[in-house]
């Protein structure tokens, strides 16, 4: 046996080190997570919508603390405030003054801050919430049908296209008009927000499922999948730790980017009267009251949509930065 | 012409591995029912042996089934026929659970180090995942036995927290090895071992494993698309065609008096370092010369009838069209699948 070339891999070890421009003595390994962080962290726009995302939350956790420093208790009538005659608020732009800052509601002069913040739980609660019921669902189902394959494959594609293609604002209106008042322990507002919660995770998983079973299929094939069998790995070893820490990142990129559509379907839902019940304030409802007065009294229409707008775009540029962080070479 | 089977000294040695008529075909469905309406006849009747401590080293063209003879040795995938024996042990059948404590022995290098390491784990868990699946600990603990490997197979120890796509090609190929020896297992197939590399790093890969072999006492299979690569390491080189051995036999052999026309060709494709021997080649008879083999590797879901090289052989007769010219010694440990071989004694 010639062996015309000796080394000891020394010289190639260094060359890399060189090229990663870390120092030789350095061991920590920059992980797949750590180096999408590093490009986030550059993204200036991804950041700025992250930190909306972030105050938003925060609106959300702290609302009646917000609301008892800077507002009134949401439901509470303030017709002191309102023009008598014309049911309008007293003052321009809505009624908008120092005590209250995003002015107050026509007719029965309810503080629209207090009323946008409440609002906000019920949003962010419900967008992410079904965004966890779709990711988990979708997750599940999508690695069994892209892992398996064969049969089982061919009936869940199925299932999820008949999903995909189902009128589902028109099937959640239909469920919860025949939705009794208590439900699972829930009451009122509760009932309707685990409705919305359920239905919207429910009808949203066949996307995530589409995306996972893509992966799973192509994850499959790779070599450190028979690495894993060849060394005596069975099934849930290779499903749990080879293949789902390559899913973690498009499932994380896909759940920001459904919260924002979670966000739209809940608002518009609300707006047609089948979100949380009166007098549990949310952005669609608030919409939908101001477009009887939207003549007279338009910044009531305003705030609510700017609400909406906001964390929308805060979510969906955030989302978009965290795609491009963990797949720079952009899949789609 | 055929020469009665003979006794040769080496074939007292009990086998590590025996491979007997060993079979893969993948069935091709169509429709929603699945009906099978063909097979891809990946491996189609495979016999032969490795013995302890030798490298076999297996040749053929892109498809011609040396990945799924792999794959079926080490039994990642299911024979459709044939038995595969190792140590004298009926693995052919064994599932999951029956596999594992054999897996300790018998162990795989993957053909590209881009896919064979999981992005998502350090090496500290790509070379350490043998101890866990075996249920293993080793003296001293995992990681410090992870850490003795890695500087094993050249790398820095220090580089156990590092993730695989902070090295190179080569060094990515060397974690593979350190994972197929972490179980220090007594075969190892390497699957393309340096296919994916860069040719100034081939070598190096190559010389690591011929060096480990020596250390460790292991025994290879080492498959290669030419001869090339494997003409230093190996003992004894079977040549693929179309999921068939056409030619097995030792290294010296088959480079002095290559028998099947299939391997003349592969041996004039390889570059010949020695002016001298070309011109003694070419002295020597009319396909002396480099053999350009005409068309391509016919599909193994419908192979050529008879001898499967007929298609491009230049030598084909009737007989090659009609019969299958089966495996046999036609010298000590010379076998050789052909109506016409070259260098035949006479
Ligand atoms: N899982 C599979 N299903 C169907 N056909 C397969 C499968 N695996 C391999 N084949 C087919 O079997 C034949 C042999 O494949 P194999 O990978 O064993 O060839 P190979 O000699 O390793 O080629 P290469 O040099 O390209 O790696 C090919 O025609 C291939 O398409
Ligand atoms: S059997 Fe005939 S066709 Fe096949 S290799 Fe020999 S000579 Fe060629
Ligand atoms: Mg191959």
């Amino acid at each position: 046996m010639t062996a015309p070339l000796h080394d000891t891999g020394a010289a190639e070890t260094a060359a890399v080190d060189v090229a990663a421009g870390v120092p030789a003595k350095a061991i920590e390994g920059r992980s797949p997570w750590r180096i999408a962080w590093i490009r986030l962290k550059r993204d200036k726009v991804a950041l700025a919508g992250g930190v909306v995302v972030l105050l938003l939350i925060l609106v959300a956790i702290f609302a009646p603390l917000i609301v008892s420093l800077l507002g009134h208790p949401p439901n509470d009538y303030h017709e002191d405030q309102i023009d008598a005659l014309f049911g309008t608020p007293k003052g321009s732009w809505g009624g908008m003054n120092s005590d209250f800052l995003f002015g107050v509601e026509p007719v029965n002069g309810r503080d629209v801050f207090s009323r946008v913040v409440y609002g906000a739980r019920v949003s962010l609660l419900v967008a992410f919430l079904s965004a966890v019921v779709a990711v988990l669902i979708g997750t599940v189902v999508g690695i069994v049908a892209g892992y398996f394959g064969g049969w089982v494959d061919a009936v869940i594609s199925r299932i999820m296209d008949l999903l995909l293609a189902f009128p589902q604002l028109l099937f959640i209106i239909a469920l919860v008009s025949v939705v009794p008042n208590s439900l699972w322990g829930l009451s009122g507002s509760g009932v309707r927000m685990a409705v919305l919660i359920a239905v919207i995770g429910f009808f949203g998983w066949p996307y995530v499922g589409r995306i996972v079973r893509g992966q799973t299929l192509s994850l499959r094939e790779r070599e450190y999948v028979e690495a894993a069998r060849s060394l005596g790995a069975g099934r849930t070893y290779i499903l749990f730790r080879e293949l789902l820490p390559n899913l973690v990142a498009p499932i994380t990129v896909y759940a920001t980017l459904m919260i924002p559509t979670n966000v739209l379907t809940e608002a518009a839902l609300s707006f047609l009267g089948a979100g949380v019940k009166p007098p549990t304030s949310s952005w669609g409802q608030m919409l939908s009251k101001a477009v009887t007065t939207y003549e007279s009294d338009p910044t009531f229409m305003v705030i609510p949509g700017l609400a909406i707008f906001v964390t929308v775009l805060a979510f969906n540029l955030f989302g978009d930065g965290v795609r491009d962080a963990l797949d720079p070479k952009g899949s789609r | 012409m055929t020469i009665p089977e003979q006794p040769a000294p080496s074939d007292e040695v009990v086998p590590l591995l025996k491979v007997a008529g060993l079979v893969k075909h993948f069935p091709i469905t169509k429709g929603l029912l699945r009906r099978q309406v063909g097979a891809v006849q990946a491996v189609d009747g495979l016999t032969f042996d490795v013995r302890p401590g030798e490298t076999l080293g297996v040749v053929g063209e892109s498809g011609c089934g040396k990945s799924t003879m792999g794959r079926l040795i080490t039994r990642l995938l299911e024979p459709t026929a044939g038995t595969i024996e190792f140590e004298g042990k009926d693995i052919t059948h064994l599932g999951v659970a029956g596999m594992r404590p054999i897996r300790r022995d018998v162990q795989m290098i993957f053909q590209d180090p881009y896919s064979s390491l999981n992005p998502r784990h350090t090496v500290g868990t790509i070379v350490g995942a043998p101890f866990k699946l075996q249920g293993i600990t080793p003296e001293g603990g995992v990681k410090k036995e992870v850490q003795r490997l890695l500087g094993l197979v050249g790398l820095n120890p220090e580089h156990y927290n590092r993730y695989p796509h902070e090295f190179s090609g080569g060094q990515r190929q060397r974690i593979g090895i350190a994972r197929a020896l972490a179980l220090k297992p007594k075969l190892v197939v390497a699957d393309e071992p340096v296919s994916a590399l860069d040719v100034s790093i081939q070598a190096q890969v190559v010389n690591l494993l011929d060096d480990l072999q020596d250390e460790l006492g292991l025994t290879y299979v080492i498959i290669a698309h030419d001869l090339s690569v494997i003409r230093h390491v190996s003992d004894r080189i079977a040549v693929m065609y179309l999921g068939k051995v056409v030619e097995l036999t030792d290294r010296t052999s088959l480079y002095a008096t290559p028998m099947h026309p299939y391997t003349k060709a592969l041996l004039s494709a390889v570059p010949v370092p020695d002016p001298g021997r070309r011109k003694r080649g070419a002295a020597s008879g009319g396909s002396g010369g480099r053999i350009l083999l005409k068309g391509d590797v016919p599909s193994p879901i419908a192979p050529p009838s008879g001898c499967r090289f007929h298609t491009r052989c230049w030598k084909a007769t009737e007989v090659c069209r009609q019969q299958e010219p089966p495996l046999q010694a036609l010298r000590t440990g010379h076998q050789v699948a052909c109506h016409h071989p070259e260098n035949a004694p006479a």
